[in-house]
């Protein structure tokens, strides 16, 4: 079976997969055990699978293992913890951002993709970075207030 | 949570349990056929477990519970912990639902905990050579009025068991004293939720499970003739399962099952028997229906046939999907000993009773976990999902986690009915409401027992009940009026399943009564909100009216707006109020509008909600819901319509079904009314009923353009601007 080799949250991993076409989404989840990408819709509409592909935000439903290769990939889990939030995690905790919580990952990973890119940004440009991520419990208001709270910190 | 047992929770050491309210004889028979009945387990180390059949999802509702609980008893909130919807160790009182969780689910656990209270000042007494009116409990302590030393839950418990029954007469705090109710107590799931370490359903696995996809026909009724194995025969560890029509693919890897399910070859028959959601109206009126006086005050028929001013307008409100983020999920272990699920139910008592019925299973020998899983907001394919994943595991004789892939959700979830309203009314020299006639038409069926989607194909005897909630609520208006009624035209038959989707049918009559008040007051040539003043008496009702109308900065006219041109757009601002199923919370909510006349678009600059539920358990938590109420609501009256065609539904992901995107999400300003001395509501859900009517009034204020049939896309608003 071929290997991979990428980097995830730091640490190098290799994985099998039998199919190179294999969305690194089920790799991330069912071989790595790292569950913060959440499937959503597997067409890239959604984002709740988002993750940090050299930084950038990614739908990893939609990226083929084989594009992970020799990459760097940046999860949820790879941000912080419960007990030691990263900025962005402790903004989202702070506002109480979610309800159901499946599209908070998508939010906090393409507002961390945002930040990383333009620390200071304006509402409208938060609105616009989250223009592809979904949310239907309507926590909007709660997801900009965070997403804004984490611009000032 | 989920694997927890009631013997691991309960073993050994002491406790003091609260269990339903029988007698002590009854109490032992019920524990002796493992019947579960306590609502709540002080443990001997101070924390206490709750036990409740309302389950979260991601409302909140468990930090109420723990609230409730820790302010009966005492009892720090942060050493509480809730156990949900779980069929093995939860006592059954009510599935998720219906804003229930707050009136009957919370009062059910403080009526438990007032009942321990009662019970450990008791012990204290004895222990404490105290009177138990002497004593008070402080953050788990029992202390004496006197200054004599403490004794703590934990010590009082030690090692001992102690059962008693809920007393339905155990002194409850006044709402005065509340410390911990009312508080804005954060939510514990949060901060797992914000670092990817909630374990979700989604992300919950057994050992030995094996990963199955269900390959749906491409037609809702479709006949499976055959199927070829040659297409997929290099996807590894994979089994093709097949029950009638039902057919699903199983596979130790998660992505070879959707591989499999995907790219094998089957031959179907195509059904062609549906209506299509172009034409829905003329279905509805012209189909089967059984009739049904929901209101019939004075006399409404004699008195619009004889009024010389009548108006009439016709509102309608499209089918819609619960579109969960997450397709819906389960997880079954079928063995000889019976059936084991876990899932996101909102029921997890009525789901167990309905496998059991479906699979020909003793309901003792099925027990169903709830797990949290992806928003829902009544039923969505929660139950469908569980059922398939037992027709897979039944058959492949390992437990077997289903999800549903995003065309499942949007083509066979259960869906939120659509609605057809006539409405006639009358009025008096000053245009107040003389005679009102609400004349709806439901989809329907048979009550009882839905039919699972999976069942279906496999062929399995089972019901086909098409329950939607309680739909004729608020289809009449809260003003005054002589003669008012209202009839329901109940289909005998529905092209979709039904299932009820939050505020069921509440949404769609408020959207017809508000937009037809409006359209009175507007005849009238009366301001929107003076129009409603007048017709209303109850203190509450005027106070969230004038609460919204002052956030917005409400200008008295009437409607539409002079003023409206703003360049490219035309601006306006509209209100609609409620009281939600006429005897609970109180709700108002304004908004701004603008509506760009060379696109159709509107956007909604503001929005402002008075929101009077009784007293407030905790208004961060409520709060949250109000938002994702006129959220959720609004993302339903801009976007959402569940198209079919004569076989299939076709609205199947985020781009043929669209919905409420961030660049559209307006400011919300919420004022939270707070009454100590009334009842507490739940609020899961009257918020969104007045949003569609405020968004037509608002726009109706900009352009004079009265919109009746949801949802208020972009390409019909531009239509209707063209011919204006």
């Amino acid at each position: 079976m071929p290997n991979y080799s990428f980097r995830v949250n730091g640490k190098t991993v290799t994985v099998d997969s039998w199919d190179p076409d294999q969305p690194l989404l089920y790799v991330l989840r069912n071989t790595l055990g790292l569950h913060g990408a959440k499937f959503g819709c597997g067409m890239a509409q959604c984002g709740a699978c988002t993750v940090l592909l050299d930084g950038g935000a990614a739908r990893s439903c939609v990226t083929p293992i084989r594009h992970a290769a020799g990459r760097s990939v940046t999860t949820i889990e790879g941000l912080g913890t419960p007990e030691n939030p990263n900025a962005v995690q402790a903004a989202f905790i702070a506002e109480q951002a979610a309800q159901c919580g499946y599209c908070t990952n998508g939010m906090i990973m393409a507002a961390q993709a945002l930040l990383d890119r333009n620390p200071h940004p304006t509402l409208e440009q938060v609105k616009s970075a989250l223009e592809g991520n979904l949310c239907r419990c309507g926590t909007h208001t709660r997801i900009l207030n965070a997403v804004m709270r984490a611009a000032r910190a | 949570m989920a694997t927890i047992s009631r013997r691991a929770i309960l073993k050994g050491g002491g406790a003091m349990v609260v269990s339903f309210a029988i007698g002590r004889q009854a109490l032992a028979q019920a524990r002796a056929a493992h019947t579960v009945d306590s609502f709540l387990a002080i443990h001997q180390d101070g924390s206490v477990t709750i036990f409740t059949s309302h389950v979260d999802i991601g409302t909140g509702i468990s930090t109420v519970f723990r609230q409730v609980a820790a302010e009966e008893l005492d009892i720090p909130v942060e050493r509480f912990t809730v156990i949900e919807g779980d069929t093995a160790t939860t006592p059954d009182h009510g599935g998720t639902g219906g804003s229930t969780g707050v009136p009957r689910g919370a009062a059910d656990i403080r009526q438990a905990a007032a009942t321990a209270r009662r019970a450990l000042l008791e012990l204290a007494a004895r222990r404490m050579n105290r009177r138990a009116s002497d004593l008070t409990i402080e953050a788990g302590e029992i202390q004496a009025s006197d200054g004599a030393a403490g004794v703590s839950i934990a010590s009082l418990i030690g090692g001992k068991r102690f059962d008693l029954a809920v007393d339905p007469k155990a002194p409850l705090k006044q709402p005065s004293e509340y410390r911990i109710v009312g508080q804005p107590v954060l939510r514990a799931d949060v901060p797992f939720k914000c670092t990817g370490r909630h374990v979700y359903l989604q992300d919950f696995s057994v050992p030995g499970m094996l990963h199955g996809r269900v390959v749906r026909p491409p037609t809702l009724g479709g006949e499976l003739v055959s199927y070829d194995e040659t297409a997929i025969r290099a996807i590894p560890d994979i089994k093709v399962i097949r029950i009638g029509n039902f057919l699903g693919v199983v596979a130790a890897d998660e992505w070879a099952a959707i591989r499999a399910a995907r790219e094998l070859k089957v031959v179907w028959k195509d059904s062609r028997d549906l209506p299509g959601s172009d034409d829905l109206e003329r279905y509805l009126r012209e189909s089967p229906a059984a009739d049904q006086v929901v209101v019939n005050r004075g006399d409404a028929s004699g008195a619009l046939s004889g009024a010389p001013k009548k108006f009439s307008a016709a509102y309608y409100w499209p089918f819609q999907s619960h579109a969960s983020l997450g397709p819906s999920c389960a997880i079954a272990d079928v063995t000889d000993a019976g059936i084991t699920v876990w899932s996101a139910s909102q029921g997890a008592f009525g789901l167990r009773a309905h496998l059991a019925n479906v699979f020909g299973v003793a309901p003792e020998n099925v027990r169903v976990i709830y797990m949290d899983g992806s928003g829902s907001y009544g039923t969505n394919g929660a139950e469908d999902a569980a059922a398939d994943a037992v027709l897979l595991s039944r058959a492949a004789r390992r437990p077997v986690r289903v999800q549903w892939m995003r065309q499942d959700e949007h083509g066979w979830d259960p869906k939120g009915p659509v609605q057809l309203l006539d409405v006639r009314a009358s009025v008096d020299a000053a245009g107040n409401i003389a005679a009102w006639e609400t004349e709806m038409w439901l989809p329907g069926g048979p009550p009882g027992e839905r039919a699972l989607a999976g069942p279906e194909l496999a062929g399995m005897k089972q019901g086909h009940g098409q329950g939607a909630g309680l739909m004729t609520m608020n289809a009449d208006p809260p003003y005054r009026a002589a003669h008012v009624r209202v009839v329901a035209h109940n289909l005998r038959e529905t092209p979709l399943r039904l299932s009820n989707l939050r505020a069921p049918g509440k949404i769609a009559n408020v959207f017809a009564v508000e937009g037809f008040t409006d359209e009175l007051a507007a005849a009238a040539r009366v301001d929107a909100v003076e129009y409603r003043r007048r017709s209303l008496d109850d203190p509450r009702a005027l106070a969230v009216l004038d609460r919204a109308a002052s956030m917005i900065g409400w200008r008295a006219r009437p409607s539409p707006n002079p003023d409206a041109a703003q360049g490219n757009f035309r601006v306006g601002r509209g209100i609609a109020y409620l009281r939600y199923k006429q005897a609970e919370n109180y709700c108002a909510l304004a908004m701004e509008v603008a509506v760009e006349r060379s696109t159709g678009r509107i956007t909604v600059r503001r929005i402002a909600c008075a929101h009077d539920c009784g007293l407030i358990m905790n208004p961060d938590g409520l709060r949250n819901q109000v938002e994702g109420n006129i959220m959720h609501t609004l993302s339903r009256a801009l976007h959402e319509e569940v198209r079919f065609d004569q076989s299939k539904v076709i609205s199947v992901d985020w781009v043929t079904y669209p919905v409420l995107r961030f660049p559209e999400a307006p400011p919300v300003e919420i004022a939270l009314i707070n009454r100590p001395d009334q009842p507490p509501y739940g609020a899961g859900e009257a918020a969104s009923a007045p949003v569609a009517a405020a968004l037509a009034n608002a726009v109706f204020d900009a352009t004079g353009i009265r919109l009746r049939r949801v949802p208020f896309a972009a390409e019909r608003m531009k239509t209707m601007l063209a011919r204006a």
